[in-house]
């Protein structure tokens, strides 16, 4: 976007970005960059799923089976007790993971593209 | 009721606070000069300092002394509160990198980046950042003034410094409301982060304290804790178990159980999905230096407000057990004066009539801390929008002068900070608890919705983002106006107004008091129908570019 002499009518203001639009489009091609897509929409399709899941699993006993989580365990303490320290407990578990997860396999693809954004020429 | 030596010692606390953070304000103030400094704390935050100050910025009076009161007074259900407040977290550590690497200051930045017309979205932007924070501005300033009345012991008729309750109510909203405009104003981003880290480390602190004494009246024994609390509150074994308020059975009543499980389960997807959205807590993610520092930023404030949450469990069935229902709703009928009830009560077991008032001075400090630190974060995400939003990208097309737009930004500080004064000033007597819940559900209905299509959806465009947070936030807006919580609440025990509007008054049509489950679905559809109905395609080379940014973190801010 060196000339810009067609943007700068685009609509009905004049467009105004300091970087040249669409500058990292092209490593969205790179195969390290597919392999670090896939990999992020994995893990956080995962993580969401076992949380909205688990929460919705948590919320529905809570509303409507409630003589389920009235079941005592231990003493005073019941069913909806232990669910919802559960609740924090795969809380912990799940960042836990997901951080782990983000440090050893995307971080490093992360910094690669960015540190050299041409490739070695030998894209696996 | 504290003794006048309790409040001596409150005041003394509390202006110990004030000075320190006035004193911060001067020195941020002293090295605060760009946009970089004033919006973002010129970026130098590290993970933890940022991560203490995001778990500052949510753990609002509103959770700390709103949960362990509603522990106290409906026991279980205290606790579902907590944990969609906690799992909500999870949502936001997936987003954050993304964010952090796609935007420069706000959320906005983050919509507006591969769109091809920034003005509507970014103005849309500002719209729903600007209501969401004086909404929820306004719950916590309303409930500055009651707490303060009661934790300085002038209601029913009292005095304090010759001013009496209601004259101090008002005092307060005004103290409150100056002093975070002056924080944010002169001190910006520097001056509000670590007015959060201080405020954090107090109610970490007090919480710790408190939670160490209740297991210690009860042995460290959880079960006769748990049983006491059941015992004392007259209710048995169901105020260990869900229902007491949210979801209620009503027998006989079919249509009205149905409506009170859907009204739970509003609330319970609300509260999960609001806070990747609220604007003070977005605003935060970009006061570090990199996305992986905000990353580690979202895994100590999931910690924190982790082990927080669960400490109120201990400060809501321990103020059950030892205070009682009955002195706390003599206190204050929603419950949020249990925590410094608590604290009398576990510091006169210590060391007699001092000691209640020792401990007392100290959580209300700590209460007080909370209050001012949320409200600056909330001034703060308004003026930044506004300025950096509104001004510098729609009013001077993306070309404002740095100093300029700082300036702006300082001017509308005060202008929110004043607006919100005035509103809550004017709304002192009235219930405006529900504002809480409703802010986050315009969060999630508004601004959830754009953030994620606008990452994960080729073909997302402005007329999308435009419709979606359009569509989320009035219809949150228009559902909440004809709810019982703005007419025609009433307790059905006692039969007490709990509306907005005074008893009699009741327009309400939407059975529901939470907006979210009919809401949120229609911020989504609004984004999508505006996407398809848009004549604008979307740039794929821009998607793809955001993509990668996003993702890698190359050519981030």
């Amino acid at each position: 976007m060196v000339g810009g002499s067609k943007v700068s009518r685009d609509g009905t203001r004049p467009r105004r970005r300091t970087d040249p639009p669409g500058r990292y489009a092209p490593l969205a091609e790179d195969p390290r960059f597919l392999q670090l897509r896939k990999r992020f929409l994995v893990a956080a399709a995962s993580v969401t799923a076992a949380f909205l899941g688990w929460y919705a699993v948590y919320v529905a006993l809570s509303a409507f089976a409630r003589g389920f989580m009235a079941r005592q365990v231990a003493g005073h303490v019941n069913v909806a007790l232990l669910l919802g320290l559960l609740q924090f407990a795969s809380t912990f578990l799940l960042a836990w993971a997901y951080l782990a997860y983000a440090r050893r396999r995307l971080d490093p693809l992360a910094q690669d593209l960015r540190h050299r954004p041409a490739g070695d020429g030998t894209a696996r | 009721m504290p003794a006048l030596d309790g409040r001596a010692l409150t005041c003394t606390l509390f202006v110990a606070f004030v000075l320190i953070t006035l004193g911060i304000t001067v020195w941020a103030r002293a090295n605060t000069s760009g946009a970089d400094d004033f919006y973002a704390g010129g970026r130098t935050f590290n993970g933890a300092q940022n991560g203490i100050a995001l778990a500052g910025d949510y753990m609002s009076a509103a959770s700390f002394l709103g949960i362990a009161g509603l522990i106290a007074l409906s026991g279980y259900d205290g606790f579902l509160y907590s944990i969609g407040f906690l799992v909500a977290w999870l949502l936001t550590l997936l987003l954050v990198e993304l964010m952090r690497n796609t935007g420069r200051f706000t959320m906005a930045d983050v919509l507006a980046h591969r769109v091809r017309r920034q003005p509507p979205v970014r103005r849309a932007a500002v719209v729903s950042t600007v209501t969401v924070s004086v909404f929820y501005l306004l719950a916590q300033m309303v409930g500055a003034g009651a707490l303060v009345s009661l934790l300085l012991g002038i209601h029913r008729g009292g005095e304090f410094l010759g001013m009496s309750a209601a004259t101090a109510r008002t005092v307060t909203i005004v103290a409150v409301g100056a002093l975070m405009i002056c924080y944010v104003m002169f001190g910006g981003m520097k001056a509000t982060t670590w007015v959060q880290i201080i405020k954090a480390v107090l109610l970490m602190a007090g919480a710790l304290v408190l939670t160490g004494l209740v297991l210690a009246r009860f042995g460290f024994d959880v079960g006769s804790m748990l049983g006491s609390a059941a015992h004392a509150s007259g209710k048995g074994e169901a105020f260990l178990r869900p229902g007491l308020r949210y979801g209620r059975d009503v027998p006989g009543d079919a249509y009205q159980t149905i409506v009170n499980k859907l009204d739970f389960i509003s609330l319970a997807v609300a509260l999960l999905l609001g806070t990747a959205g609220l604007p003070h807590i977005v605003n935060r993610f970009f006061a570090v230096p990199d996305a992986r520092a905000a990353r580690t930023s979202v895994s100590w404030a999931i910690g924190l407000v982790g082990v927080f949450y669960l400490m109120t469990l201990a400060l809501g069935f321990g103020a059950a057990a030892l205070v009682g229902r009955k002195a706390i709703v003599a206190q204050d009928p929603s419950g949020n004066t249990a925590a410094p009830q608590l604290a009398q009560e576990l510091g006169r077991h210590l060391g007699g009539r001092v000691g209640g008032d020792i401990l007392l001075a100290f959580i209300g400090a700590v209460a007080f801390a909370t209050i001012l630190a949320v409200v600056s974060g909330l001034v703060l995400a308004s003026s930044t929008s506004l300025a950096h939003d509104y001004f510098g990208q729609v009013l001077m097309l993306g070309r404002p002068r740095e100093s300029q737009e700082v300036a702006v930004a300082r001017v509308a500080a005060f202008l929110v900070g004043s607006l919100a004064i005035v509103l809550a000033v004017a709304a002192r007597n009235l219930n405006v608890a529900f504002l809480v819940a409703l802010a986050f559900a315009i969060a999630a209905a508004a601004n959830l919705p754009a953030i994620v299509l606008t990452l994960f959806w080729r073909r997302f465009n402005s007329a999308g983002v435009t419709a979606g947070i359009y569509g989320g936030l009035i219809s949150s807006l228009v559902l909440v106006f004809f709810s019982p919580v703005v007419s025609g609440k009433v307790d059905p025990v006692t039969g007490q107004n709990q509306a907005l509007f005074p008893k009699g008054v009741d327009f309400h049509l939407f059975p529901l008091e939470n907006p979210g489950l009919v809401s949120i679905p229609i911020g989504f559809l609004c984004a999508v129908a505006g996407t398809f109905l848009g004549r604008e395609r979307a740039d794929p080379a821009l998607h793809d570019d955001m993509s990668v940014r996003a993702l890698t973190g190359a050519g981030s801010h």
